[in-house]
């Protein structure tokens, strides 16, 4: 009984993490067009972000509990600053091009970007250790879980009701789901298609650092964060279907659960068992579980 | 590409040449191409063999790297043509690798020619199974599926102790046709090997690209669906297009293995299948020789920033895929091809 509550509690606790970063890549794939493996490093950047914007607050005198706002501060300053200039900056010149050559374009992003972290925050890692025990621990029977884990699915959920409610139930989003469904159609009904890209495509980078930001806590930040997120929130939005944003919360639960089954029954496993639920459903469903079939055009 | 698989008997050549001429080389006569062919080969493994005896130890160890990458981007320069990347190309290298370095220190077989095809071998076998899968697979699906294989190996390598876990394992020295390599010439000798090879390499691809299958798949490339209509298999050229692609990242990864004298997990590691992807687009699908000059360039540019910037060499060569890939679309080889068709 405590096994299972153990590997449940462990797979909500990770799936929501991966909820957060993966979801801001369905969604820039959804509307952009574009598999982009610089979303890892957006991450890496909140992450960086974050540990220097706690600490000015902890300069500041602030409260502990400000922590908090100073992590959401660092992914919104990292939306902000990095956003306009990847999309108006790179990305546009390369509209129309290629899905593979677009993840190429990122591919360079990301090396840049690398080097980029590495000049401005230098190779030592950061500790982020204030926010994790603002809330406190749990116990469950013999068990004693952070309650900073339950705070991250809290924020998941969170993440994921705004992200539906902004897609379904405003205008913006409407416009924002005509654009994914035909951007030159969109375009021609008068949808001014570049705004649309920009909204989204900072939308997807500030869930990419705010998903870095709250992971900082938990890890200590240094060169190299960025590239593990990037196959594994691969995974999550291809088994759930690129795009689709139920398919990236059902993907990160079924990678989360996969990866939590794996380390308490397999753990040899653990490395893999995400990559091979990744291919059997690429293999059954190549288009992954919530992707609407597509006309093929001839 | 065979005739019986067409209700309608046509003969093959003429069935896919007149659809696509516009966007294929006119096939050239091929006996006097092919001594042409056999010429340059010979030239040019003349002069890398000469270049290496007179370069310092340094820069033939960086040239034998850059050959035994480049044979990995030369395969998916392969299927490039037939419009498809492969983002798990570190499987198969791994696979020639991990296959090279254990026969050499499980079963003590340790002839440097051997090695390397049984490293060939071991990445085909491995790829052959996937073929018929991916040939169904176009786009970014085919570029994922690879990579999550490419993965599931990379997790398997970390894990399995008997595979040495995350630390691989060395291999030492091998012989060369039962002849112990001396010490001072065993860096030029595996250079010959790895050069000799790659040339042989690149000649067969470039028959192959050239050949009907090679049109067909430049023909996939530009629409499938009409190269069905004319009656080849689409399926069929893209699963053999991968097969070959494996061989040669197999024989890529056991010349690597040879020089180095090491194999680890991370020749499976999605980053290193993103260098060699890098390298093909680099280099563009139309010349093999591109594919070479393209993979020296990464070793340079890698070898010399990380000495001179080591903070700033990964920026640097984003750049320069950037602006590759925004100036000369079709990489450096158009730089010398010239362009035909539309």
């Amino acid at each position: 009984m405590n096994a299972v509550v153990t590997i449940l509690v462990d797979g909500l606790t990770y799936a929501s993490w991966l909820f957060i970063v993966a979801v801001g890549l369905t969604l820039v794939f959804g509307v952009l067009k574009i598999l982009n493996i610089a979303h890892g490093s957006f991450y890496a950047l909140g992450a960086y972000a974050a540990a220097s914007f706690v600490a000015w607050g902890a300069t500041l005198k602030w409260a502990p509990a400000w922590s908090l706002v100073a992590m959401l501060l660092a992914a919104v300053a990292v939306a902000v600053a990095m956003a306009p200039l990847t999309e108006r900056g790179l990305l546009r010149f390369f509209y129309g091009r290629d899905e593979v050559l677009l993840v190429l374009v990122t591919y360079a992003l990301f090396l840049i970007l690398e080097d980029v972290t590495k000049l401005v925050w230098g190779a030592n890692p950061y500790y982020v250790s204030e926010p994790y025990g603002l809330f406190g621990s749990l116990h469950l029977g013999v068990q004693t879980w952070v309650g900073y884990d339950f705070a991250l699915v809290a924020l998941a959920l969170v993440v994921g009701g705004a992200v539906w409610w902004g897609l379904n139930r405003t205008r913006a989003g409407k416009i924002t789901l005509a654009v994914i469904h035909s951007a030159e159609v969109a375009s021609s009904m008068g949808v001014n298609v570049s705004r649309v890209y920009i909204g989204a495509f900072s939308i997807g980078i500030f869930l990419a650092a705010l998903g870095g930001a709250f992971t900082a806590p938990m890890i200590s930040v240094q060169p190299g964060v960025s590239v593990g997120v990037i196959v594994v929130s691969f995974a999550v939005v291809i088994i759930g279907g690129l795009g689709s944003i139920e398919g990236a919360a059902i993907g990160a639960l079924i990678v989360g659960l996969a990866r939590s089954l794996a380390v308490h029954i397999a753990p040899v496993a653990e490395l893999f068992s995400i990559y091979i639920v990744m291919a059997v459903v690429l293999m059954f469903r190549p288009e992954g579980l919530f992707q609407r079939i597509q006309a093929r055009r001839i | 590409m065979s005739a019986d698989a067409n209700p309608v008997a046509i003969p093959a050549r003429p069935a896919v040449a007149p659809a696509v001429a516009s966007a294929l080389p006119a096939p050239r006569p091929l006996a006097g191409a092919g001594a042409r062919r056999i010429a340059l080969a010979l030239v040019a493994f003349a002069l890398l063999a000469a270049c290496g005896w007179v370069f310092p130890r340094w820069l033939t160890f960086l040239l034998t790297m850059a050959a035994g990458n480049g044979l990995v981007s030369l395969g998916i320069v392969g299927l490039m043509r037939g419009g498809v990347v492969p983002f798990g190309q570190g499987m198969v290298f791994a696979a020639g690798g991990y296959a090279t370095a254990l026969l050499y220190n499980k079963l003590g077989f340790t002839d440097a020619i051997g090695l390397t095809l049984a490293g060939g071998i071991a990445a085909l076998v491995l790829a052959v199974p996937f073929a018929p899968l991916l040939s169904r697979y176009r786009g970014i699906f085919f570029a994922t599926l690879t990579l999550a294989l490419s993965m599931v190996m990379y997790g398997l390598l970390m894990k399995l102790d008997t595979l040495g876990g995350s630390d691989g394992f060395n291999v030492g020295r091998p012989t060369l046709l039962g002849w112990k390599l001396p010490d001072e010439r065993v860096g030029y000798l595996l250079y010959l090997l790895t050069v000799g090879i790659a040339t042989i390499a690149a000649a067969l691809m470039r028959t192959a690209f050239d050949s009907t299958r090679g049109l067909v798949t430049l023909a996939v490339r530009e629409n499938e669906l009409r190269v069905e209509y004319l009656g080849a298999s689409v399926r069929r050229a893209m699963a053999i297009n991968f097969v070959v692609a494996a061989f040669c990242a197999g024989v890529g990864g056991a010349l690597v293995v040879l020089s180095l004298g090491h194999v680890e997990p991370n020749f499976s590691y999605w980053t290193t299948s993103g260098e060699f992807v890098f390298v093909a687009i680099l280099a563009g699908w139309q010349s093999v020789v591109a594919v070479f000059v393209a993979s020296t360039v990464l070793e340079v540019v890698r070898s010399f920033s990380s000495a001179y910037f080591p903070n700033t060499w990964q920026l640097a060569l984003g750049l320069f895929l950037l602006f590759v890939i925004r100036f000369l679309p079709r990489g450096i080889g158009s730089l010398w091809t010239p362009r035909r068709g539309p």
